[in-house]
């Protein structure tokens, strides 16, 4: 049974008021209808108490609290002290410039695809940034994410060079996928981002096996392995079977995967509370017997909190826990979509609590690096997408001799022709003329 | 399993029930319940995690408790096992089988009784074998879990009884391959799985007819031996597909296709194809007789193509 002692519920870290987000929190219960978003401090507090009235976890792990809030409130008392941050210096210029790259990559993305250089549906991830970094920056390389069609930044995040992913918008053959898979489906075996998917909920499974294949790795083939695979999916994916089937799976199993959710309320022009019945996802976690935390997804320390505690229960072998994220995204849901169903006023509240402006105050408020340093990554990061666009101009399209190629990975499977001779040793395989 | 410890099997029932034909059987008496694991009743998200398990190393065989059950998997098995290796770019293989029993059994009732060879046809990415005998169930399970394409291994659920002697020493068939059953020189016979057992018992009858069928077993659906199919083609010029798909877009169809296609000029008569009717397969077992393509109808096709 997954509800050991161990897990504890981290509440909504809103709300304890913090000197971050207690101006935020009227405005927001002004702007929107109480029920309708559950991002405000008073919810925050509605949350809690609802906690302890039906979920059993809650009730054995109410006086836990978590640990971002303690610190925070030791740096109410003493803000000078460079020992009560959440992150070192070296960290914070990581995170900074990791959301800095998601961020400035998907606007030229926006870019490109306007002046007609990449095509199809291009989903953006701009808003979202702190989920990407708060969590994939404590990864090791052999650890899996896998993600779904808002990719961009999730493979960025994970190492995979920015040449390889806009080469791969622009469906060139120096892609991270030769071209072959576009933007919704970035994968990459020497960085273990294992796609990519177009359809929502589809990765889940995939992430589940990929954590399977951890366990099974330890438990049978006995090696050292302590590798866990995050899922990065949204809101509408919540109301899937495969991500409930998953849920049951990996808690009973106790597969080492960390459930994310990036909840941005909309899946494209569905609102969230109009397709669920019980909005709060976070609760069915400890439906299928694994913890549910919801989290800040605007803030990355919170996030990262989240995620190291997330990530070490399953590498510990403790089993999965599910994340929920409140997030938003700036942009509509692709870059097709007219975006005119949500309130100018939600986006207008969410554009003042950019996680990348947060962090960016946060650094300079502490004292943890300099104002130039901030501006010498933003310069660099600017270098590095605009060399990622260069290069991918620069790189070739397809040859007719690739699109053959990669179906199946041992080629005799397009079969014996008439002439008994594999297909695929036919000239024009290679040539990608052959009719197969 | 033995000799590979990645391999490893899930589906439903397959550990300590041992299968629901007791394919399985004894295999998480010897290898855990790990490497046979037991899986809750979720074909998508098992077949989904068996694809993610394959991405990362392992060499998954997820059984299908009937296959038509794998329909809740064609997610899965048609955008993950099919697409991935193109769509990475070639970056992650998925050898993976997808296997389980199918076809018309006895009086199953319509949805344990499909055919899903032709619905997963089309599929890019696959191939797809049938067995027929034990000692092709074998060598073709073998190929393809050594394979590293996806494979999709259709058994029959009324073949599971038969009895054969096959060899003691390792053999492997080819999954790329169809299977000379009769040589013969009148008619090419061209057939899979069960129907495979009927067109042998037509056969019979045709013999003490002064007829001289070829029966070719296809076993590979997906993608067609032409080599063997056209030799034979050359040879006969008359060919009857016998096959226990619906009529419409089933394997037949698709082998008549690439026949006219590519040996038009060496058939003396059309192709003739012998399918099941295109009902859901009812319960009543005189309907369901009818459904399928009989030995009489068989030898009547026969008779009639030879004139």
């Amino acid at each position: 049974m997954a509800c050991s002692a161990t897990t504890r519920i981290i509440h909504n870290p809103l709300a304890i008021s913090s000197s971050r987000s207690a101006e935020k929190s009227d405005f927001s219960c002004k702007i929107l209808s109480p029920s309708s978003f559950w991002g405000s401090a008073s919810l925050g507090k509605k949350l809690l108490s609802v906690n302890k009235a039906i979920s059993p976890i809650s009730r054995r792990s109410a006086t836990v609290v978590a640990v971002s809030d303690v610190v925070k409130e030791k740096k109410l008392k003493s803000s000078s002290s460079v020992s009560n941050l959440l992150i070192t210096k070296e960290e914070g210029l990581v995170l900074y410039e990791d959301m800095v790259l998601g961020r400035a990559f998907e606007d030229m993305c926006a870019q490109m695809y306007y002046r007609g250089k990449m095509f199809g549906f291009v989903h953006l991830y701009n808003g979202q940034e702190a989920v990407s970094t708060g969590f994939i920056k404590l990864l090791k390389k052999e650890d899996c994410v896998v993600s779904t069609y808002r990719d961009h930044v999730h493979a960025l995040s994970k190492g995979v060079p920015a040449r390889q992913v806009m080469s791969e918008l622009f469906g060139k053959t120096t892609g991270c996928c030769r071209g072959q898979g576009g933007s919704m489906h970035m994968f990459s075996k020497e960085h273990n981002v294992l796609g990519g998917f177009a359809f929502i909920g589809e990765g889940i499974p995939v992430a589940t096996g990929a954590a399977f294949t951890s366990k099974y790795k330890r438990e049978v083939l006995k090696e050292d392995c302590d590798e866990v695979t995050l899922a990065f999916f949204g809101d509408g994916t919540c109301n899937n079977g495969q991500f409930f089937e998953c849920l049951n799976m990996a808690a009973l199993w106790k597969l080492p995967i960390v459930f994310v959710v990036e909840n941005n309320l909309w899946a494209i022009g569905m609102s969230h509370l109009r397709a669920t019945s019980d909005p709060e996802i976070w609760k069915k976690g400890p439906a299928f017997g694994m913890p549910g935390v919801h989290v800040d997804g605007m803030d990355v320390l919170k996030v990262r909190e989240v995620a190291i505690e997330a990530v070490g229960r399953a590498r510990r072998g403790e089993g999965p826990t599910l994340v929920e994220c409140e997030t938003y995204r700036f942009r509509g849901h692709s870059l097709a979509d007219p975006d005119e169903l949500r309130d100018p006023a939600e986006k207008a509240h969410y554009a003042t609590r950019d996680p990348i402006t947060a962090l960016k105050k946060y650094i300079l408020e502490n004292k943890l690096a300099s104002e130039a340093e901030l501006k010498a990554i933003e310069k660099k990061i600017d270098e590095v997408v605009e060399d990622s666009v260069e290069f991918a101009d620069k790189s070739p399209v397809p040859a007719r001799s690739q699109l053959l190629e990669n179906v199946f990975a041992d080629p005799r499977g397009f079969g014996i022709g008439p002439d008994g001779k594999y297909r695929c040793e036919d000239p024009k395989f290679t040539e990608g003329t052959a009719q197969v | 399993m033995d000799r590979d410890p990645r391999v490893c099997v899930m589906g439903e029932d397959v550990g300590h029930y041992g299968g629901s034909y007791k394919v399985t059987k004894g295999l998480a008496d010897k290898y855990g319940d790990l490497r046979v694991l037991d899986t809750p009743i979720a074909e998508n998200s098992f077949t989904g995690m068996a694809v993610g398990a394959a991405m990362t190393g392992l060499r998954p065989i997820v059984e299908g408790m009937n296959m038509g059950f794998l329909l809740l998997a064609f997610n899965q098995i048609s955008d993950n096992c099919g697409m991935l290796h193109y769509t990475s770019g070639g970056q992650f293989t998925i050898p993976t089988v997808i296997r389980g029993p199918g076809g018309v059994g006895r009086q199953l009732g319509a949805e344990h009784s499909q055919r899903l060879e032709s619905y997963f046809q089309s599929i890019p990415g696959i191939q797809m074998v049938a067995c027929s005998t034990p000692y092709n169930a074998k060598g073709l399970m073998k190929a393809a879990i050594r394979s590293e394409n996806p494979v999709v291994l259709f058994e029959h659920v009324l073949l599971y009884n038969l009895k054969e002697r096959i060899p003691d020493e390792e053999y492997v068939l080819s999954l790329e391959e169809a299977e000379m059953v009769r040589p013969g020189e009148h008619v090419t016979i061209l057939t899979y799985s069960r129907m495979r057992y009927h067109v042998m018992q037509a056969a019979k009858t045709l013999v003490n007819k002064g007829y001289d069928p070829e029966v070719i077993d296809i076993r590979s659906l997906k993608p067609f031996d032409l080599y063997t199919i056209g030799n034979s083609v050359k040879k006969t010029h008359r060919v009857i597909i016998v096959e226990e798909c619906m009529r419409t877009g089933g394997i037949g169809a698709s082998l008549t296709a690439a026949i006219n296609e590519n040996f038009h000029d060496y058939l003396d008569a059309p192709i003739v194809c012998l399918s099941s009717q295109d009902v859901p397969t009812p319960y009543a077992g005189t309907l369901e007789e009818w459904t399928v393509v009989q030995p009489a109808q068989i030898v009547a096709a026969v008779e009639q193509i030879c004139r």
